[in-house]
């Protein structure tokens, strides 16, 4: 029996888990994926939102309030890239100037902190590379940005490492309340836990509905976005969102946590949960609408495109804590923008009401933080040549757009719940992400992989266990 | 510090030639830096023939070609470091580089040539939506595999792109086993030299499909099909025209893109043509001691070319530390219409022995046209070709002595004429 256990390992299930891990609780994670940051966790803007977006009172204004306040120290405890880079909100015309400033009135009331209405002359002096059609902008110096992977990752690591589990490849296929504790089965076991927490994201109004009468729903609303390469990773400093106009709501030109450039995303609903595919419709408008705000596309450094779908709920708001009906069974649906920031707080604040429930003690071993993760590419030249000297591994470059070393991929795949596939060894450590996207790294990662998990390289996939790449020996068929 | 005369970055075929070139013109002291754990760089995993035609007279695997130049270089006795990753050079000529050996090493350069080679342009450059599942590889990444590796990356394959390496790969596939459903080229003609479409598509009853592209990618962990359309002159997909591809793996064959972090790093002007650097007849680029050659340079057809135009670099490079290079008269060549790029950019005939040769590519498909070259208002080459495409690089020879009897000679011209 535990006594909690987590449905998702998304940068939500992994912050409840987190929390969790400090109380003397026994704790279990379901991941239907084979590792973390799987789902909208791996595919969204990286935005720590300042907090003026969101209507006063509601719970997506709280958690953002809170969330954004936490960010600093909390990147900083478990090794999270993330910059307080500061957010601006563009306005196309003299007509729109009201409306930054009905944001800035909205974003106070939340609480927000140094919001500041600049002139065109003002916000060009800050960000050269902006179109120069801009009128006038709402600066928001405690936006950020931060890297959605590792926020989760970090998360889900220290977890482990204070004693919570992880089932990955499982996915649920029911949950029954008993008399005072439930019955999760899933693919292949049942499991008991006196309490659930939902934290499935596009299909968290799934699971709620199976235990719940207070029937929730989710739209999934797709998002699309262009990512750019490094070499144009500062043509804009701050996260610079549009004004939504006649037009539609717009979107977004951010550097990233890792200094690439992103521009996107789009905001369609779909039926389809699993559909995260790009379309040329989408990319189309994403660097069309981006165009607004910018003096032009550097369209040849693309990199890739991707999209993520977000969890909509049908009231617009998150839905956090113990569902009525139901006691034990705890909800964390609807958690889309601002999600990402929120994370950590809504973690916190969900692990309080169990741990409450459930009179857990804290643990005087909970080790409160994570390891410094060694990454090469930024250190000095005789920071390198130390770190050679310490190990000869990181002599050895694997990935050369990103500068990863043999070192650094080693220690993702061994560290807690590590890198299993290509996609779980590029999200850790960058190999692969760069500008020719795994081209040359590819087959010697998979390769590392393969050596290092003693696992055969026809069973070593992109992602998950079905996404294989390579399908036999030559001449296999013949 | 380590001194060296001459660092060569890269030892594929153009950095080996470019050593060989320097050792034979009297410099010994040279060092060649190799991030691979051999020399030879792409031709190893090349093992198709083709190789040496102009070189050898003779018909080479890509091994075997390399071969003869690795032998060369280790029978010289000229040093390389392999597993060496080159991290940074510096104007003054300082080459840093990191193994798992040595740590970092820092070499102090008279002379550093570029032959880093090329990589392949990734699916992102081109924005082909869909998922992105397992089954989406590069052609090289695919060769890589089924070469060396001895795996099949997939069953039934469709490329885009048909560059060279994506025909070679329709064949290998094929004779791999494989079901190489076609082979899709946005542009009206093939990226790829007419041989290998003869030898690799059409010997194996491979469909070529021209002005086609994918519009789609399906498969949410592993490719199970592309939409490919047939597309407009303006390249875009017609819509109606779309069919459903079934297959379990897309390889792209789009295009070669020079590798010049380490060029642009250290502030080498480059061409956006060629996305290499500029050049002079010498193969300096614009930092002196500098030099480029290969597919670093422009990305070329024939690795013969490679060899031949390495060789000439690392003999230039000699000259260079010797003081024996001019960079004063130097005359520019200029892009006519129908000419993309030419190679070199400039011509200073002090540093020509009898002739340099320009290499070009057309920018488009020209049928019975004519090669021009004009010095000032005077045409001095005209020459009437068959064909002329994009994909298979061209070049002219110039004379020194032209160059010679026109001492107030301004600029030369390389021009595609329809008469």
């Amino acid at each position: 029996m535990y006594d909690v256990v987590i449905i998702g390992a998304g940068v939500i299930g992994a912050s409840v888990a987190r929390a969790l891990s400090k109380y003397h609780l026994k704790v279990l994670v379901i991941e239907k994926h084979s590792d973390v940051c799987e789902g909208t966790s791996k595919a969204n803007s990286g935005i720590v939102h300042s907090g003026y977006d969101a209507k006063p009172g509601t719970i997506k204004a709280k958690f953002n309030l809170i969330g954004n306040h936490m960010m600093s120290d909390f990147c900083q405890k478990y090794r999270v890239p993330f910059r307080r880079n500061g957010s601006l909100v563009l306005a196309f015309s003299e007509e729109d100037i009201p409306k930054l400033e009905a944001l800035k009135i909205q974003g106070m009331s939340n609480g927000v902190a140094g919001l500041e209405v600049l002139t065109k002359q003002q916000v060009l002096a800050m960000e050269p590379n902006l179109n120069d059609s801009i009128v006038a902008a709402l600066y928001a110096p405690t936006g950020g940005i931060v890297d959605p992977f590792e926020l989760t990752i970090a998360q889900a690591e220290v977890a482990n490492m204070n004693g919570v589990e992880f089932k990955f490849n499982a996915f649920v296929t029911n949950i029954a309340k008993q008399s005072d504790y439930f019955i999760i089965s899933t693919n292949n076991e049942t499991i008991e836990s006196k309490t659930v927490i939902n934290c499935t994201g596009v299909f968290s109004d799934d699971f709620n509905n199976m235990v719940s009468e207070n029937k929730l729903s989710i739209t999934p609303r797709k998002g699309e976005y262009c990512l750019f390469d490094k070499e144009v990773g500062h043509f804009v400093d701050k996260t610079i969102f549009q004004l939504p106009t006649v037009y539609g709501k717009g979107v977004l030109v951010t550097p990233t946590a890792e200094n690439n450039l992103l521009m996107g995303p789009t905001a369609y609903d779909i039926y389809d949960k699993y559909d995260n595919s790009t379309t040329a419709e989408g990319i189309k408008e994403v660097l069309s609408k981006a165009a607004q705000s910018v003096k032009y596309i550097p369209s040849s450094y693309i990199i890739t495109a991707f999209s993520g779908l977000r969890a909509t709920e049908a009231s617009g708001d998150f839905v956090i804590g113990e569902t009525i009906d139901v006691p034990g069974f705890y909800n964390a649906v609807g958690i889309e923008s601002p999600g990402l920031t929120a994370a950590p707080a809504i973690g916190d604040y969900l692990s309080n009401l169990v741990a409450i429930k459930l009179k857990a003690n804290l643990k005087s071993s909970f080790v409160d933080g994570r390891d410094e993760i060694i990454r090469f590419e930024p250190l000095s030249v005789s920071d390198k040549a130390k770190l050679i000297e310490s190990n000869h591994e990181y002599g050895k470059i694997i990935c050369r757009c990103e500068m990863v070393t043999l070192a650094e991929i080693k220690d993702a795949i061994h560290r807690p719940l590590g890198a299993n596939s290509i996609d779980g060894v590029k999200r850790r450590t960058r190999a692969g992400a760069g500008r020719c996207q795994g081209g040359f790294c590819g087959p010697r990662v998979l390769e590392i992989l393969s050596k290092e998990l003693n696992k055969d390289p026809r069973d070593i996939a992109k992602f998950d266990q079905q996404a294989i790449l390579l399908v036999g020996f030559d001449k296999d068929t013949l | 510090m380590i001194n060296k005369d001459i660092v060569i970055i890269g030892g594929g075929p153009a950095g080996l030639s470019a050593a060989i070139g320097a050792y034979e013109s009297g410099n010994k002291s040279i060092v060649i830096l190799e991030r691979d754990n051999l020399l030879g760089g792409i031709l190893n995993q090349c093992i198709h023939t083709g190789f040496g035609l102009h070189t050898f007279k003779e018909e080479l695997t890509g091994p075997e070609y390399c071969e003869r130049y690795v032998e060369k270089v280790k029978n010289l006795g000229i040093e390389s470091k392999l597993e060496t990753m080159v991290i940074d050079i510096s104007t003054d000529l300082i080459v840093s580089a990191i193994n798992e050996i040595d740590g970092l090493i820092q070499i102090q350069a008279k002379a550093v040539i570029l032959t880093m080679g090329c990589r392949e342009r990734p699916r992102g450059a081109l924005n082909i939506p869909g998922y992105r599942p397992a089954g989406i590889f590069s052609a090289g990444t695919a060769q890589r595999f089924v070469n060396i590796e001895g795996y099949m990356p997939g069953k039934t394959v469709v490329i885009l792109g048909s560059g060279d390496i994506g025909l070679i790969m329709a064949r290998r596939m094929t004779l791999e086993g494989a079901n190489v459903k076609m082979v899709v080229e946005i542009m009206p003609y093939s990226g790829g030299l007419k041989r290998n479409i003869v030898q690799c598509l059409d010997d194996f009853s491979i469909p070529l499909k021209l002005s086609h592209t994918v519009t789609k990618i399906h498969g949410s962990t592993r490719v199970t099909g592309v939409t490919i359309a047939k597309v407009d002159d303006m390249k875009n997909p017609i819509k109606g025209s779309e069919e459903f591809v079934e297959c379990d793996t897309l390889l792209l064959s789009v295009g070669l893109i020079p590798e010049n972090e380490l060029s642009r790093k250290v502030g080498v002007i480059m061409n956006p043509k060629t996305q290499g650097p500029v050049v002079s007849e010498s193969l300096e680029t614009s930092i002196q001691g500098i030099f480029a050659a290969g597919n670093v340079l422009h990305v070329h057809d024939l690795v013969d070319h490679v060899s031949s135009e390495a060789y000439l670099a690392g003999k230039n490079a000699v000259k260079y530390i010797q003081g024996l290079l001019d960079n004063q008269n130097k005359i520019d060549i200029q892009c006519g219409n129908g000419v993309r790029y030419t190679v070199p950019s400039t011509l200073n005939y002090k540093n020509v022995e009898d002739l340099t040769q320009v290499r070009f590519r057309t920018s488009d498909v020209y049928k019975d046209a004519y090669v021009s070259v004009y010095l000032d208002k005077e045409r001095i080459i005209h020459s009437k070709k068959r064909i002329l495409t994009p994909g298979e690089m061209e070049q002219v020879t110039i004379l020194k002595k032209w160059l010679l009897e026109r001492p107030n000679l301004k600029i030369i011209t390389v021009i595609i004429e329809k008469e």
